[in-house]
């Protein structure tokens, strides 16, 4: 990244498109949501976030140790960019309304990544702990972003009882095998009023970019860039992916059709005896 | 008196507040309003018996024995 785009990126400033991403009336100028997890080192996460242009990037709540050297939070807040809390390792809605309340209180924001899993092994969203936890979390005067299953229905209820982005998944957590299911992401963005954030199972640019071909707002990944064998270059990649992929969609693709379509013309062509 | 920090036997002076641990944990100077005197974040949060200890309430909350306090920070995750 170059220190004038590092810059504008910083500012809140649009992207090369001219394109932001509005999230509870707060601009954004990249739709990538960068993760932390999985980084080997600061240093390394702090180039990949850069590289990225992210302006946004989660973090997890966990027990403070005196012996870790260097602060995550220091670095996101020496870089200007903007803090999401998960609940990443909440099984129920107890924990995860605990924890976002001491994320609150840590990091003085109100949004939140609810993520409430069923078990480690998937580590696929509890719909039924993910409702209760939006609804009491909402109550509580959180802006929730709530991790969930590509599932249209519920995706609609989460919004229902106002949460403010819904994040379906691509595929479960830290696999890298894409979006499975791309018909149901079209359809929880046809129906969906609030940002729709493609969130986990990202493994390649290509992946992010076909989110945003499929209408997504924008797209939230960690693993496919922290533990990439380049993570700051993939951190890059992404970020041309995610407004690639959003320009595509913007301009508007040509219709899928079964034969050919040739695009020179057979007329005037040269005959030959 | 003991407490249980973040899970382990702790033990502090007694009649310690909540704002006493938090600055002798994390090195910091910490004001009335558990606002770090140096006027950088201090990013942290505590739960006294799985409830929340406002900030503003560090410094007026005083710890009793037996107390089971998490002291929690943002690290990396997804």
């Amino acid at each position: 990244m170059t220190d004038s785009t590092h810059a504008q990126a910083q500012a809140g400033q649009p992207n090369q498109s001219g394109d932001h991403f509005m999230v509870d009336g707060v601009q954004l100028g990249s739709r990538l949501i960068m993760g932390t997890g999985g980084a080997p080192s600061l240093d390394g996460l702090g180039a990949a976030l850069l590289a990225s242009g992210t302006e946004l990037t989660t973090v997890a709540m966990r027990r403070y140790s005196p012996a870790e050297t260097g602060s995550l939070f220091q670095l996101l807040v020496d870089h200007n960019i903007r803090v999401l809390p998960n609940t990443a390792g909440c099984f129920t809605a107890k924990d995860a309304v605990l924890t976002a309340e001491l994320a609150r209180e840590a990091l003085e924001t109100d949004w939140v990544k609810l993520e409430v899993i069923a078990d480690e092994h998937t580590l696929l969203p509890d719909a039924v702990e993910l409702v209760d936890a939006t609804e009491q979390l909402v109550g509580r005067g959180f802006k929730v972003f709530a991790y969930t299953n590509d599932d249209p229905v519920l995706a609609l209820r989460l919004e229902n009882l106002g949460a403010t982005a819904v994040m379906p998944l691509g595929s479960p957590i830290g696999t890298g095998l894409g979006i499975l299911n791309p018909h149901n992401i079209e359809l929880i963005v046809s129906r969906a009023s609030v940002p729709v954030v493609l969130d986990a199972g990202i493994g390649t640019a290509s992946d992010a970019a076909l989110a945003m071909e499929l209408g997504c707002d924008a797209v939230l990944l960690a693993t496919a860039v922290t533990r990439a064998q380049n993570p700051a270059l993939m951190g890059e990649a992404f970020k041309h992916a995610v407004i690639a992929g959003r320009l595509a969609k913007t301009a508007g693709r040509i219709p899928r059709r079964e034969h050919a379509l040739a695009s020179s013309a057979m007329e005037g062509r040269a005959e030959f005896l | 008196m003991n407490i249980r920090l973040n899970g382990t036997e702790h033990s502090v002076d007694a009649g310690a507040s909540v704002s006493t641990l938090v600055s002798q944990l994390t090195g910091r100077t910490l004001g009335p309003d558990g606002q770090s005197a140096d006027g950088r974040k201090l990013g942290v949060a505590v739960a006294r018996n799985s409830e929340v200890v406002p900030r503003s309430q560090w410094h007026g909350t005083a710890l009793a024995e037996g107390d089971d306090v998490e002291l929690v920070t943002a690290v990396q995750g997804g």
